[in-house]
C-alpha cells in the first residue's frame, strides 16, 4: 500500500520578495521549504532575518514577488485580494508580540469580530469562546470586559481565544511570549502547544529567542532557509 | 460588527469626538439658522401686509414710509395733512383709504390711530382679514382694540382700562393720564407686527392730545368730558394712509397723481416693490452671512478630518490587528467613513434640535424687539438639501484619512514595526 506523502500546509516554491522600490535586493529567497500539517515548528530567525516578510507571506498580505506559495493546497497568487483576506480569516489564526486586541472593544466582541470576518456564526461563538477560555484558564467574566483593562497575559491568552475561535488549520505565533516573564512565558507555550494539538492546527512558532526551542517538535533557522543576501541573484 | 466597531472606536476616543461633534454641530446651526431666518424674515414681511395697494406718507425714503406705517419699525419725519386726506377720498379710482396716526404706546407697544376701516379692509397673509377673538371694533371715542400678543402678555381683559402714554418707549415719561381707554376688542394673532399694537381711534388720539403742544404737556389745563365734546375733534394731521384701489390697473396712475399733488409733499409707495428693493439691500448682507456659514462649515469639517487623520498614526497597530483576523482594506477604509459619519450625524442631530429650541425661544423676543415674526424650525426640503452636503462633504473630507488607513492596511499585517 503506498502511502501518499503526509499533506503540507504550506509549500513555498522558488519564492522570492522583494519590497517595491528596493529592485536589486530579495528581501526572502527560498528555493524550496514546506511544512507539513500538524506540525508544531519553531522559526528561528534574527530581527531582519525576513521573519515578518514571511508570515506575511503565508498570511496572504504580501504576494511573491517571483514563485509560488501554496497554503492548504490553495495558490495564494491564484486568489483575488479580497479571497485572500477571507481564506486567512477562514483557515489561520494569528497571535502577536503584544497588543492583539482592539482595545475599544470588549473581550468577546474582540472574539466575535474574528468570526464575523469568517463568516462564520456570530450565534456559536461565545459557546466556543467559553470552552477555550476554560482551556486556558480564563474567566468568563471577563468577556464583557474593555481589552484594555485585562493584564498583558490575559490579553495574550484572550488572543489565543481568537485565533483560534474559527479552527484554523494554520495557528501563526510571532513573539508572542516576549511580554511575558518566564514562568507565564513557559506556561503560555505549553497551552498552545496543548490547544494546537488538540485541535490539530499546524503552529508556526517565531521567535528570535533560541531557548524557547525545546518546547517544540521541529526548528528551522530562518537565516540559514532564506538565501536572499547570500547568494547572488543577478535578476 | 462593523457599526459597532466603528461607533466603540469613537466612544474611546469620546473627548476629542465630543468636541469634533459640537463643532459640526455648530456650524450646521449657523447654517441652517441664517437660512432659516433669512426665508421666514422674507416671508414674514411679505405676509404682513397684503390687499394695500399703496401706502401714502409724506415725502422720506420708500423704505422708511413702508418701515414705520406697516413694521412699526423707525419714525415718520413728517405727518401729512387731513385735507389731503379728504382729497385723496374723493378720487374714484379709490376703493378705501384707512388713515393711521402714530406717536404714541402702551407699555412699550404702539398705539395706533385709525378708523372703522381698518378692520374692514386691511388685509394680511394670503388675503386674511383681521378677525376678533373677543369683543368688537372701535365704536366709541375711548375704545382701544388690543392686537393678540399685547393682551396676551399684558394679560389684559376685555373691558379693562388703559392709560396710553406720548412717545415711544418702555418707559412712560408723559403719561396721557387724564383719560382711559377701555379695551372692547382683543384680535386673533396674526404673526404680523398687528398682533403688537393697540388701536384707537383718530377722534380719540386727537382727544387726548388737546391740551398738548409740541409733544409736551400744557400745565394747569385739565380737560373733562364735557370740554372734550365742545372741542373739534378731526386730526389735524395723520402719519400715514393705506389706500385700496377699484382696479389694480389703476395703481401706477394713482401713484404718479399722489406723487404730483401740488398742495402737500405726499409720496405713494407700492408695499410689494418695496419690499422688493429691501431685499436688494439685504442680498450682500445675507451673502456674506451664508459665505461665513459655509467656511465655518468646511472649516469644523476640516476639523473632522485632522482628527481622523492624527488618529490614523496611533491606530496602525489597530489596523494591522484588523487586517491579520482577515479585514479588507475595503473594511478600513469605510470604517473610518463610518466614523466621520456618525460623528456628522450627531452634529446635525445636536444642531436641529438647538435651532428648534433657538427659534422656539427667540420668536417671542424677534417679534417684540424687531417685528420679525419667525416660526419655529422645522425641517424643510431647503434644510433636507443643506444637510445632504454637509454630509456629503464630510465624507468626502473623510476620504483623506480613509484613504490613509486604507494604505497602512494594504501593508499592515502580521509584524508590524513596533
Amino acid at each position: 500500500m503506498s502511502t501518499p506523502a503526509p499533506p503540507q500546509a504550506v509549500i513555498l516554491r522558488d519564492l522570492q520578495f522583494q519590497y517595491p522600490g528596493k529592485a536589486t535586493t530579495y528581501a526572502l529567497d527560498i528555493p524550496f521549504w514546506s511544512i507539513v500539517k500538524g506540525e508544531r515548528l519553531f522559526i528561528q530567525g534574527p530581527s531582519g532575518s525576513g521573519k515578518s516578510t514571511l508570515l506575511n507571506l503565508i498570511a496572504g498580505i504580501l504576494i511573491a514577488t517571483h514563485g509560488k506559495i501554496e497554503v492548504l493546497g490553495q495558490d495564494l497568487s491564484r486568489l483575488s485580494p479580497a479571497e485572500r483576506d477571507r481564506f486567512r480569516a477562514q483557515h489561520i489564526g494569528v497571535v502577536f508580540q503584544q497588543f492583539n486586541l482592539i482595545h475599544y472593544l470588549s473581550v468577546i466582541d474582540n472574539v466575535r469580530l474574528a468570526a464575523y470576518f469568517a463568516n462564520k456564526n456570530l450565534a456559536e461563538v461565545t459557546s466556543r469562546a467559553k470552552h477555550l477560555f476554560a482551556a486556558l484558564n480564563l474567566d468568563e467574566s471577563l468577556f464583557a470586559q474593555k481589552a484594555d483593562q485585562l493584564s498583558v497575559g490575559q490579553q495574550q491568552r484572550v488572543a489565543i481565544t481568537r485565533a483560534l475561535i474559527n479552527q484554523p488549520e494554520i495557528l501563526i505565533a510571532d513573539e508572542p511570549t516576549s511580554a511575558l516573564d518566564q514562568a507565564t512565558r513557559d506556561r503560555f507555550i505549553e497551552t498552545l502547544l496543548t490547544l494546537s494539538i488538540a485541535q490539530n492546527t499546524t503552529l508556526i512558532f517565531v521567535s528570535h529567542d533560541n531557548t524557547l526551542a525545546p518546547h517544540f517538535q521541529h526548528h528551522i533557522n530562518l537565516a540559514k532557509l532564506n538565501q536572499a543576501g547570500e547568494t547572488h541573484h543577478v535578476f | 460588527m462593523f457599526f459597532k466597531v466603528a461607533s466603540y472606536s469613537l466612544l474611546y476616543r469620546k473627548f476629542s469626538v465630543l468636541l469634533t461633534i459640537l463643532s459640526v454641530a455648530l456650524s450646521t446651526f449657523v447654517l441652517l439658522g441664517i437660512e432659516h431666518i433669512r426665508t421666514e424674515a422674507r416671508e414674514s414681511f411679505s405676509n404682513t401686509v397684503s390687499g394695500v395697494d399703496l401706502i401714502v406718507g409724506a415725502r422720506t425714503g420708500q423704505l422708511n414710509l413702508l418701515l414705520y406705517s406697516v413694521f412699526h419699525i423707525g419714525h415718520a419725519t413728517n405727518n401729512i395733512s387731513w385735507a389731503s386726506y379728504q382729497a385723496l377720498l374723493a378720487d374714484q379710482k379709490l376703493a378705501w383709504a384707512i388713515p393711521i396716526s402714530l406717536g404714541d404706546s402702551h407699555r412699550g407697544y404702539r398705539v395706533i390711530g385709525t378708523t372703522g376701516d381698518f378692520f374692514t379692509h386691511y388685509r394680511y397673509g394670503e388675503q386674511q382679514p383681521l378677525i376678533f377673538s373677543a369683543g368688537h371694533a372701535l365704536a366709541q371715542r375711548f375704545d382701544v382694540v388690543l392686537g393678540a400678543q399685547v393682551a396676551k402678555n399684558l394679560g389684559y381683559r376685555l373691558n379693562a382700562s388703559i392709560h396710553l402714554a406720548h412717545g415711544i418707549g418702555q418707559t412712560q415719561f408723559s403719561l396721557h393720564d387724564e383719560h382711559a381707554f377701555n379695551i372692547v376688542g382683543i384680535l386673533k394673532p396674526t404673526g404680523t407686527p398687528i398682533d403688537h399694537a393697540l388701536y384707537i381711534s383718530l377722534e380719540g388720539m386727537e382727544a387726548i392730545h388737546l391740551n398738548w403742544r409740541d409733544g409736551v404737556k400744557l400745565p394747569s389745563q385739565s380737560l373733562s368730558d364735557t370740554d372734550i365734546d365742545t372741542r373739534p375733534l378731526t386730526p389735524k394731521t395723520i402719519t400715514a394712509i393705506f389706500v385700496g384701489l377699484q382696479t389694480k390697473m389703476a395703481t401706477f396712475q394713482v401713484q404718479r397723481q399722489i406723487n404730483d399733488y401740488r398742495k402737500e409733499p405726499l409720496m405713494a409707495i407700492l408695499p410689494g416693490i418695496t419690499l422688493t428693493e429691501l431685499w436688494q439691500i439685504t442680498r450682500t448682507m445675507e451673502s456674506t452671512l451664508q459665505l461665513i456659514a459655509a467656511l465655518v462649515l468646511l472649516s469644523s469639517l476640516l476639523g473632522l478630518s485632522t482628527l481622523l487623520l492624527s488618529s490614523i498614526r496611533e491606530r496602525q497597530r489597530e489596523i494591522a490587528v484588523l487586517r491579520a483576523i482577515g479585514a479588507r482594506p475595503a473594511f478600513v477604509f469605510w470604517m473610518i467613513e463610518l466614523e466621520a459619519l456618525l460623528i456628522t450625524l450627531s452634529g446635525i442631530v445636536l444642531a436641529l434640535i438647538a435651532l428648534a429650541m433657538a427659534t422656539q425661544m427667540a420668536q417671542t423676543f424677534l417679534a417684540e424687539n424687531y417685528g420679525l415674526f419667525i416660526t419655529p424650525f422645522t425641517l424643510n426640503s431647503a434644510a433636507l438639501s443643506v444637510l445632504g452636503i454637509i454630509i456629503a462633504g464630510a465624507l468626502l473630507l473623510a476620504a483623506i484619512p480613509a484613504l490613509s488607513a486604507y494604505r497602512v492596511s494594504l501593508h499592515a499585517g502580521l509584524a508590524i514595526k513596533q
